[in-house]
């Protein structure tokens, strides 16, 4: 029958709604970046593969309506299924609104209905790491001689022989031979070959003139044609191009991330599970950036040590605080296994500050003259508990450790140090730590 | 009866699997059953083979092929896809387009008994009931709409590019959360094609400029403040004059409001004609279904009885469509309503028994078609001549109130307990019957609301009333976002009054001016 046309749409473009997604995360963009702080607090420093699930208020992406208030008037339902009721029957009203009509959902209260949706992972990641930008980033990439790579960049007129482009030069060739009208070989042929027949009397001009007149003309000719062929080489030094290589920087693809922690008795697990968020920060931040990001833990009371994720996050050492061991541990393990033509190296490192007095000349020395020049950047957080002091203004002195570092913080750049004292803080401190340049909180 | 029709068939198809000849080939005889023993006349069909993914877009735009741009389809299309993928829903197995040549999309996932479902469901059921149903009749253009959507996106586009997508949202938002408002109640608006709609704006335009502030300031007015009756008179034969009261928000908008530019109205008609469109839908969702429904049933049921279908396939079937038609008891866990499949399914059979089998209550119930022996054509009938409202008022039995045991309870808000009203006996099936098609009425329930007075040469100010039935009031919070939108394509302060039918008030929104 005619009344049908089947059309097969499967080898159409699905994600038709992809742009239409994208307007929505663009008008829901201010509620997903708070809703992603929240989600970070309960993430592993490594799973970062994954994408989320994120419920943001539908404030700013609600469609309001005309609609009435259940909780006003009278109206009349019908529903199926009646067991045991009877006309004149009351029947308590459920507590709650739920169940009262059915389809409405929630509307109590603001009306601020939760609305979840899934993220994909590079969603996630770029409105985590919207504007920000580790410093130096890109300088170390371009000065580290390492790593660069030979691209192709045009041709050149000089070069080695194994450069040489042979069609390049042969198109150049026969331009100029054709312009120079250089004779060609089998022309040259020819006429020897007419001239040896003349000789020896296998012929004679075909216009009647003598052989010897002929023979004459054919040696001059043949004479100039042989000059024209020597002086207008098959191949002139002006006809050579070589292709041309330019050393371009190839991106380090790789970084290790240096977690250095104080896990002495006076870090309690409240601090250092706002050590831990810091962290998982900085490592969501450099797998953006890297194709390989390693992590090195190392934890330290007076040794250091390397340790796994857990036990550096959870077991517990008691014992007096040498800030110095870690940071000659953490040189120890960059220059066994991380090479710095291969590996950026990052270095955060969380205490609370405090530290063997005598140590911190120790650590300075050390930061100044060994490990500041070969990390791209260094990140020192000093977790205050909010217990010893309420923000800003009952605070615990500085420490000793942090004095140090602030007089070095002032001479290198590529040190940074912030306080730390409550979960809220982290986001902030990480914004600002890794601020692309120009911007200003 | 031709020859085909005695010999035994042989079954369309077995196995799960399909392709495009068994398709071609299933369609063919579920076009045969229903031309010919059910008498349909639907639209011509393409069938057109979509993925899940395509479908999860399909559903995000409304369901419409093309359809402009605008973030809340991206929100709808996030809501679904995530409902989808955590398998707390499943996807609709077809979506069918009201168009000439109507469009049918069925997923390539659907086992080939599914495809056959479908296709009697949405490519006879449906279509059927959008070519001959007098409120699609009346409401909407099949032969356009295709081509009113695509230049609808085109339009949008070209006004992002022009006046930036922020404004166009602007625009948007506000039509959207006044859709509802988009349609005249008592008057049916068929969409204006679109030449017309150009020619339209100008003389709006014209109108407009006449309005201008200029010209109401420097001709004198004759009418001195001391002549308030006359005054009053002539704001009265102004209001006549701007149609009102106006229950069609956006159109009043559209054609009224003083400082919207052209390119805005056009955005506000785009979405008018939108609603339009969709009002059928609205009015007919649970006879459509149940058409659709019972169609799909009775073909399927035809073709297994000619052995065109195995058994099989046929238990496929019964398991779909039970799942389809299953109604909840009140009490049960997630009770979501009234399944309008259910109702429409159980409805269209009982007209179907009533005509060929009525008792004595049927006879005295519906005298004009108990026992005319003619189901089928009293069936079509009633998909052509009504609407979900006045059906359930003419034809909801009192074997189906019992049947379904429904009850009727009076929810007063400032009443602790429910009270049971009616149950499915003598006194009650009228009381039943009247209530449930009452909550089939788009009219009765959704909030009336009407433009009453927008004094044009005053102060400008827009009134809005809601007309509160059985003391139900608007939600404050909904109802102050709303009126932040309509302001914003006012332009002057909007101020809404709640009225009960007695003419008291109840309350009152104001919005600041802009």
């Amino acid at each position: 029958m005619a009344n049908l046309r089947i059309i097969d749409r499967r080898q159409n473009p699905s994600g038709k709604s992809l742009g239409n997604r994208q307007r929505f995360m663009d008008r829901a963009r201010e509620q997903l970046r708070k809703a992603i702080k929240e989600n970070i607090r309960q993430r592993s420093i490594s799973d970062t593969q994954s994408g989320e699930t994120v419920v943001i208020p539908a404030d700013g992406t609600h469609e309001p309506v005309f609609r009435h208030d259940s909780e006003t008037g009278e109206r009349s339902r019908v529903l199926p299924g009646n067991k045991e009721f009877r006309a004149g029957d009351r029947i308590p009203r459920p507590s709650g609104g739920a169940g009262r009509g059915g389809s409405e959902g929630s509307e109590e209260g603001e009306g601020e209905d939760a609305f979840a949706f899934t993220l994909s992972r590079d969603e996630f990641l770029d409105l985590l790491f919207e504007d920000l930008k580790l410093p130096d980033l890109v300088k170390k990439q371009l000065k580290s001689e390492e790593t660069e790579k030979p691209k192709r960049a045009g041709l050149t007129t000089s070069g080695p022989a194994n450069r040489l482009n042979l069609v390049r030069t042969a198109r150049r060739s026969l331009v100029r031979r054709a312009a120079l009208s250089r004779p060609k070989q089998d022309v040259i042929v020819q006429m020897e070959r007419e001239l040896e027949r003349l000789e020896h009397e296998e012929i004679t001009p075909a216009d009647g003139r003598s052989a010897e007149r002929r023979i004459a003309e054919l040696r001059e000719q043949l004479e100039r044609a042989r000059q024209k062929r020597a002086r207008v080489p098959f191949i002139d030094p002006m006809d050579l191009r070589y292709n041309r290589l330019e050393h371009r920087p190839q991106p380090i693809a790789q970084a290790v991330m240096f977690c250095l922690m104080d896990v002495s008795a006076s870090m309690d697990e409240d601090m250092k599970a706002l050590a831990k968020r810091f962290f998982l920060l900085l490592h969501l931040f450099l797998e953006r950036h890297y194709d390989n990001v390693e992590v090195v833990f190392i934890r330290h009371t007076q040794h250091a040590e390397e340790v796994d994720e857990q036990t550096f996050f959870e077991g517990r050492q008691t014992g007096g605080t040498v800030v110095s061991s870690a940071l000659k541990e953490m040189l120890r393990i960059a220059q066994a296994r991380y090479p710095l033509a291969d590996y950026n190296i990052y270095v955060a490192q969380a205490s609370d500050g405090d530290n063997v007095r005598s140590d911190i000349e120790t650590c300075i020395n050390l930061l100044e003259g060994r490990i500041l020049p070969i990390t791209q950047y260094m990140a020192y957080v000093e977790i205050n508990p909010p217990m010893r002091g309420r923000r800003n203004i009952a605070r615990r002195g500085e420490s000793d450790l942090w004095h140090g570092y602030a007089e070095l913080a002032e001479r290198r750049p590529n040190l940074a140090m912030r306080r730390i004292s409550e979960a809220s803080d982290i986001f902030p401190v990480f914004r600002d730590l890794f601020k692309s340049e120009g911007q200003t909180s | 009866m031709t020859v085909q029709d005695i010999r035994p068939a042989k079954p369309l198809f077995s196995g799960a699997d399909w392709d495009f000849d068994t398709l071609q080939r299933t369609f063919d005889a579920i076009e045969r059953v229903a031309l010919e023993d059910l008498g349909l006349d639907p639209y011509p069909t393409r069938l057109e083979v979509i993925t899940s993914e395509q479908m999860l877009d399909a559903y995000a735009a409304t369901g419409m092929p093309v359809m402009y741009p605008h973030w809340s389809f991206g929100k709808r299309f996030a809501q679904q896809e995530l409902l989808y993928r955590k398998g707390y829903q499943s996807l609709a197995l077809e979506i069918v387009i009201n168009s000439d040549p109507s469009l049918c999309y069925i997923m390539e996932e659907n086992t080939m008994a599914t495809q056959a479902t479908v296709i009697a469901h949405a490519a006879m059921g449906h279509n059927h009931f959008f070519k001959h149903n007098q409120v699609f009749q009346a409401w909407t253009a099949p032969d356009t709409i295709l081509d009113d959507l695509r230049y609808a996106r085109s339009f949008v586009k070209a006004c992002e590019d022009r006046h930036g997508r922020h404004a166009v949202e602007q625009v948007l938002d506000a039509a959207h959360t006044l859709f509802a408002h988009g349609v005249g109640r008592d008057k049916a608006q068929r969409p204006d094609p679109l030449e017309q709609r150009e020619r339209l704006r100008r003389r709006r335009r014209e109108a407009l400029e006449a309005m201008d502030e200029l010209w109401l300031r420097t001709v004198p007015h004759a009418l001195a403040d001391e002549e308030e009756d006359a005054k009053e008179a002539y704001r009265d034969a102004e209001r006549r004059a701007l149609g009102l009261p106006e229950d069609n928000l956006l159109l009043f908008l559209e054609s009224h409001a003083p400082l919207l530019e052209d390119w805005q109205r056009e955005l506000l008609c785009i979405v008018r004609q939108l609603a339009t469109y969709f009002e059928p839908q609205r009015q007919t969702k649970m006879m459509n279904e149940g058409c659709a429904t019972w169609c799909h049933f009775e073909i399927m049921n035809r073709l297994r009885d000619r052995g065109e279908i195995d058994e099989g396939a046929m238990l496929e079937f019964l398991h779909l469509h039970a799942h389809v038609v299953a109604q909840p008891d009140f009490d049960q866990r997630g009770y979501p309503g009234i399944n309008p499949y259910a109702l429409g399914f159980a409805m269209m059979r009982d007209i179907a028994r009533i005509c060929t089998a009525p008792t004595r209550e049927d006879e005295e119930w519906f005298p004009e078609i108990a026992g005319n022996d003619d189901p089928i054509g009293t069936l079509r009938w009633a998909w052509s001549e009504f609407r979900d409202e006045s059906f359930v008022r003419q034809f909801l039995s009192p074997k189906l109130i019992r049947d379904w045991r429904m009850f009727r309870l009076r929810d007063d808000a400032e009443d602790p307990e429910y009270l049971v009203e009616a149950i499915h006996d003598e006194a009650g099936y009228r009381k039943i019957r009247s209530a449930l098609a009452d909550l089939y009425d788009p009219a009765a329930q959704q909030p009336r609301i009407e433009v009453v007075d927008a004094d044009l040469r005053g102060d400008r100010k827009l009134h809005l009333r809601h007309w509160v039935h059985d003391g139900q009031q608007l939600d404050a919070l909904e109802t102050r976002r709303v009126l932040r939108h309509i302001a914003r394509l006012w332009g002057y302060e909007v101020r809404l009054t709640e009225v009960e039918e007695d003419g008291e008030e109840l309350g009152s929104y104001e919005t600041a001016e802009l």
